[in-house]
């Protein structure tokens, strides 16, 4: 799955507010989800289509880091597999830090096809990044925010 | 018949891309270690001086090797096997 262009992360502004009320539900802990969906490639480059949104239990419950609670995640990934969707993406929230990943976000981050989606809160206007994480190497991604009634705008 | 190994995304560079794979009977341990003599370099990235790595979650079936014997959990022919990174970080 993996491009030499990068990745884009596309998703519902829905589903972006969803993860915002999420990490703002969980604050001052951190929040973490899945996002289910399809790569596919588009002017080629490949995209990574958000179709659902999975809030999923931080189990360390924590201001500075995050353990998803495995069998969750093995739930969630295996109703993925059998709806043919994929793991298009990774969110967990930063409360007090930039949208940036940490040290420990890339030693840990084993999903090198996902997009990564970091929101910070540490100012009072929330703060949203995403990022693909191979080989340790860091690279900041486009997202496209898809309005309710189409693609493209703000709607 | 055999035991079904199901490898995530990251590893599947280890297995020809190949997401579901054929494993022995046994214990985790020793299927893990037959499976690294298969595909070699999947061993280590599963497990550590004979024991799971803690990013690396081991389910037999719908259950966690961890509330099952751990590494001695033992596993026979259809029982299917996913082995799933850990999703986690912080500061």
């Amino acid at each position: 799955m993996q491009s030499s262009g990068p990745l884009v992360l596309r998703l519902k502004k829905a589903d972006l507010e969803a993860v915002i009320k999420h990490s703002r539900a969980e604050f001052p802990k951190e929040a973490c989800g899945l996002l289910s969906g399809k790569f596919i490639t588009e002017n080629s480059a490949l995209t990574a289509v958000v179709e659902k949104v999975y809030m999923m239990r931080n189990v360390e419950g924590s201001t500075v880091s995050y353990f998803m609670e495995p069998k969750e995640q093995f739930m969630a990934m295996k109703e993925m597999r059998v709806e043919g969707m994929e793991l298009v993406g990774i969110y967990h929230s930063h409360p007090g830090v930039p949208a940036y990943p940490s040290q420990k976000d890339v030693s840990l981050a084993f999903y090198p096809d996902a997009a990564y989606l970091i929101v910070s809160l540490m100012a009072q206007a929330v703060d949203f990044r995403a990022f693909q994480i191979i080989d340790a190497e860091i690279r900041g991604i486009e997202i496209q925010i898809i309005g309710d009634r189409g693609r493209g705008g703000d709607a | 018949m055999a035991v079904i190994v199901r490898i995530p995304t990251p590893l599947q560079r280890l297995t020809q891309g190949k997401e579901e794979i054929e494993g022995r009977p046994g214990s985790i341990m020793d299927l893990i270690n037959d499976l690294d003599g298969k595909y070699p370099g999947i061993g280590e990235r599963i497990s550590e001086g004979g024991k799971i790595r803690r990013f690396v979650n081991v389910y037999v079936n719908e259950e966690d090797i961890r509330f099952l014997k751990a590494e001695e959990t033992e596993v026979k022919d259809g029982d299917v096997v996913s082995i799933i990174p850990a999703i986690a970080g912080g500061i």
